[in-house]
């Protein structure tokens, strides 16, 4: 690689986390705005979000009686997995020189150690509420890895590599896969995984206050100060990688390529993106009520199937 | 044993170092096996553990460097007329079996060290014929790939199984299970033997010779290659636990003492899978497509219902015998997609899956020895492999609790963990078959993909219930809360396993050259499937990975944060020690925790058809009056279905046909007489009707 181009990948790849890092808490703050004016609320503004992370930042982390170092260490390296996957994933340059290191299998097996991390450190509080999020957690990410694979089968099966960039290069050079009924029907698979794995309604409800409806939230629940403020901060930021790498898989128009020229249009079309992509889900969820748990399963089978259609679909109607 | 009549030894391929290297390395292990059955019988009680094991553990290290230098290029060939009756002894190591050597090497050796340090005060088995059978059961276990004669073949794998049976009963007076665990793994390892003895008999009578230069050069009917392969595929898959036939391995592997069971779940597990490839792809030479594709399936079902049954499981040892299942299902699938694609005429492709299945196998063999000397050490210090009485075992045993989360890393086959790569490889080649084959490959592979990560997905929940429920939080019983780190000898063996599985999981690529032999010597198709050096990549296939440039990063990352933390808020960073907040209910005893049965509740309920698990609710009314209740007992488990279904009408079976034993032998010396009589009359008639 020459000097220019190295730069230019360093350049992108700073780039791309600084605007997850900072733009994540931005993106809760968008969705629970959109949701609290359809539901007829003022709302507490896009920058509630920020405002709520100072704030924690500020106080002390406690650690409870009876908690070891799993527990304390899970906010690091959850954070940790979040900056990782904020740099592999191609958002904003599909010339990031970290795409060789990790390819979508990897991304997929990064996410799933950010969950097992705080999921450990849920178990480790020794409290029924830590153990049920926990349990309940694992059980729904070990039925959404299916999916997963098989719709990373159907997308880059035609392209003869699993590594990000290649994917998106593919999909760039030939616009009109896009519209492919395997690419549709992966999308709307990874879209309910993206659902599932976020822990967003119908799966689980973030603004919940009852403790047994809850996954997400039970499984932090003894965490305070800077740890709640790194829990906080590193899921927005898995919310904003996976919706950011939804964009950049099936409407991937407006990323750059290898010049340093095109990164500022880059950044300001993927935060339209993915700023349109969470009202959306921030107004879809304003109609529907979560799932019972055990009806879950039926959500993350049908998603599955979806799945397996994309992959006979770009077989059969290749 | 073979290499000590040296003069009979004759060297077909070049004469250089190697060679010998290899043939003094196997002269070395049969030696040491000699002089640890003789330290066995007539050392002291007190020293015999140590030397027997010193002994073991000298052959492990004999046999990792014999399959160390066959996997450089040597290759070594022996002749052995006078050791076995009519057809002699054939000795030979290619990479393929060097492979397997080299695996089964490095876990005997390593478990024989750590069996060291287990032994002090009095545990572990210490009697003159268990300690006798170790060194044989690893010589015989080290020399089985190294066979190149059918009756050579079958001597090694039966001294394998006769003396693993004696190492598995080591403590069948402490406790009634151990037996039953004997007779189950008695069974079912002798019933593999027989077909694997049919099969290869078969196959040699049609072949004129019994040597495996002499089957492989065979002109055999497509029905006899078949019949063979499925008599071998039972008797393999028996061997290395494949649904149904796995049956035995959750009770011999969990009552085992702990060194042998990691030496059993391993290293012993493996050679079925060395069996199918030596057979299947080297002697038989490949075959038809629906044989493979029998394999993938198998290996697919064998897959989900092992590690099913792990994520159930309250048992640390069982569940960890479960995901051995698990794990030789995926080293099948791999066998099986390698088989398919070979016969399809994807070469590149078949090397891949190959590769993938073989560094499977040394991944596994990693991290469960790993666990499984964890799972011991655990089990020397609190008497207990019940995760439900564990816990809060952290800061009393701290490396063994590190050491078990780095080998419960690897087996959830997560970044960045040894098993991932191996894991990342098979979905490689199964992603990238779809323009390989035709409308059948289209639909296998889809379902091989979607089973691999399914499976994946349980075993990330199967580990982290084991971690958490069994090493974090509070302790659950009173002899976890006093728990004690293990002795030093077995935290070194343990260190050994954990560096070796950190090597494996940051650079793997170093391996590609010996692993393209091994794959090479096991399709015939001279392809650099794997290489690379920062990061993987593959033959064939754009995608690459490094997994130790992603190590790095979340190292970076990591401290990055850590430190941005302290600067940000220097005020605060003092940790304030607090109560449980627990919603305000707290603080909770240690018996309101979460346990491992209520962990897998809602998996035991999401796949409760196919895990059909058993509740009892006994209550018991007061004497006075029927409504009122005294006691309500509540029990659940889940029982292994197979065996339920296929094993006890079996079972039964046997026993209606034992009973006939005493009709037909009452004692009387006249009926046997009449027996006898009756018998060669009819023998006579029989000769002079059919002559």
């Amino acid at each position: 690689m020459s000097g220019p181009a190295q730069v230019a990948a360093v350049a992108a790849t700073a780039a791309q986390v600084v605007v997850v890092a900072a733009g994540a808490p931005l993106l809760v703050g968008v969705m629970r705005q959109v949701r609290a004016r359809l539901e007829g609320r003022a709302g507490a503004g896009v920058g509630q979000p920020w405002r709520d992370l100072r704030k924690l930042l500020r106080r002390q982390p406690a650690t409870p009686a009876g908690t070891g170092w799993a527990f304390r260490l899970a906010p690091l390296l959850l954070m940790g997995t979040s900056l990782v996957l904020a740099a592999v994933v191609p958002l904003i340059s599909t010339g990031l020189p970290a795409d060789p290191a990790a390819d979508l299998f990897a991304v997929v097996g990064l996410l799933t150690l950010g969950t097992v991390v705080l999921a450990l450190a849920a178990i480790d509080t020794g409290t029924a509420f830590g153990g049920m999020g926990a349990s309940r957690e694992i059980t729904i990410l070990a039925l959404v890895e299916p999916t997963i694979l098989v719709a990373v089968l159907a997308l880059s099966a035609r392209v003869g590599s699993t590594n990000l960039a290649a994917v998106v290069t593919a999909t760039l050079h030939d616009p009109l896969q896009v519209v492919s009924p395997a690419s549709l029907l992966a999308a709307a698979a990874l879209g309910i995984v993206v659902v599932a794995e976020t822990g967003r309604l119908p799966v689980d409800n973030p603004a919940t206050h009852l403790e047994l409806t809850m996954i997400h939230e039970a499984m932090v629940l003894e965490y305070a100060g800077t740890d709640l403020a790194l829990v906080e901060w590193a899921s927005s930021m898995r919310l904003t990688v996976l919706l950011g790498l939804l964009t950049s898989l099936f409407l991937p128009w407006g990323i750059a390529g290898a010049g340093l020229a095109a990164l500022p249009l880059a950044v300001l079309v993927l935060l339209v993106k993915v700023a349109l992509l969470g009202a959306g889900l921030g107004a879809a969820e304003v109609f529907i009520a979560k799932l019972r748990l055990f009806r879950v399963p039926e959500l993350l089978a049908g998603s599955f199937v979806l799945a397996l259609l994309a992959v006979a679909s770009s077989f059969f109607l290749a | 044993m073979p290499a000590r009549a040296g003069g009979d030894r004759r060297r077909v391929a070049r004469v250089d170092r190697p060679v010998n290297a290899i043939g003094w390395a196997v002269a070395g292990a049969c030696g040491l096996a000699g002089l640890g059955v003789l330290a066995a019988v007539v050392s002291p009680r007190r020293a015999r553990q140590g030397l027997v094991g010193a002994a073991t553990a000298g052959i492990g290290i004999a046999g990792l460097l014999a399959g160390v230098a066959a996997l450089c290029g040597g290759s070594f060939e022996a002749r052995l007329p006078g050791l076995l009756p009519l057809a002699g002894a054939q000795l030979a190591l290619d990479p393929l079996g060097g492979w397997f050597v080299a695996v089964t090497g490095g876990v005997v050796a390593v478990a024989a060290l750590y069996g060291i340090g287990y032994a002090r005060r009095g545990h572990g088995p210490s009697g003159r014929g268990v300690q006798a059978a170790l060194p044989v059961f690893a010589a015989a276990m080290l020399l089985v790939p190294a066979a190149a004669d059918v009756a050579t073949f079958l001597a090694l794998w039966e001294l394998m199984a006769a003396s693993s049976l004696v190492l598995v009963l080591a403590e069948h007076r402490a406790r009634p299970a151990v037996a039953e665990a004997g007779r189950w793994y008695a069974v079912l390892t002798q019933s593999g033997f027989m077909t694997i003895l049919l099969g290869l008999v078969l196959c040699a009578a049609h072949a004129g010779g019994t040597a495996f230069a002499d089957l492989r050069a065979a002109h055999l009917s497509p029905a006899l290659r078949s019949a063979v392969f499925i008599l071998v595929l039972v008797g393999f898959g028996s061997k290395a636990g494949l649904v149904p036939l796995h049956v035995w391995l959750p009770r011999a592997h969990a009552e085992a003492p702990s060194p042998t069971s990691a030496m059993l779940s391993a290293a012993m597990v493996n050679l079925g899978v060395y069996g199918v490839i030596r057979v299947g792809f080297d002697l038989l030479g490949g075959g038809a497509r629906w044989w493979w594709l029998l394999v993938m399936a198998v290996g697919a079902v064998s897959a989900l219902y092992g590690i099913l049954q792990a994520a159930v499981a309250t048992d640390l040892k069982r569940l960890l015998a479960y995901s051995t299942v698990e794990n030789m299902g995926l080293v099948f699938l791999g066998l099986g997609a390698a088989g398919v694609f070979l016969a399809a005429g994807a070469a590149t492709l078949a090397a891949l899956a190959m590769a993938a299945a073989l560094l499977h196998v040394l991944n596994h063999a990693g991290f469960k020895a790993l666990l499984f000397t964890a799972a011991g050490s655990v089990l020397r210090a609190t008497g207990s492999r019940d995760l439900d009485t564990l816990g809060g075992l952290r800061s009393r045993m701290p490396a063994t609790t590190a050491l078990f989360a780095l080998g419960a890393l690897g087996a959830s086959a997560l970044p960045p963990g040894n098993g991932f790569v191996s894991e990342w490889l098979l979905l490689q080649s199964l992603v990238h078959a779809l323009p390989a084959g035709g409308v059948l490959t289209a639909v296998a592979m889809p379902v091989a993909v979607a089973v691999v990560a399914l499976t994946a997905g349980l075993a990330v929940a199967t580990f982290v219930k084991a971690l958490g429920v069994g090493f974090f939080a509070r302790s659950r019983s009173d002899a976890a809360a006093t728990a004690t780190e293990s002795p030093p000898a077995m935290l070194a063996a343990m260190g050994v396993l954990a560096a070796a599985c950190i090597a494996l999981a940051l650079t793997p690529a170093a391996l590609g050259p010996a692993l393209s032999r091994a794959v090479a010597a096991a399709t015939g198709t001279p392809v650099r499937a794997v290489g690379g050096g920062l990061s993987l990549q593959l033959a064939g296939i754009a995608s690459t990975m490094s997994p130790l440039l992603i190590a790095l990063a979340l190292t970076i990352a990591v401290a990055a944060c850590a430190v941005v933390v302290r600067l940000v808020t220097a005020r605060v960073t003092r940790r304030r020690a607090a109560a449980l907040w627990d919603c305000g209910a707290g603080p909770p005893t240690a018996r309101m925790q979460y346990t491992a049965t209520s962990f897998a509740e809602p998996l035991q309920r999401v796949f409760d058809d196919v895990l059909a698990p058993e509740t009892d609710v006994a209550v018991t009314p007061h004497a006075e009056s029927a409504y009122l209740v005294a006691r309500v007992a509540y029990q659940t488990r889940v029982p292994d279905r197979v065996e339920h279904a296929l094993y006890t009408p079996l079972i039964t079976a046997a026993r209606r046909l034992g009973r006939l034993g005493p009709v037909l032998a009452s004692g009387s010396v006249h009926r046997y007489l009449g027996y006898g009589f009756f018998g060669v009359i009819a023998l006579l008639l029989v000769l002079a009707v059919t002559r």
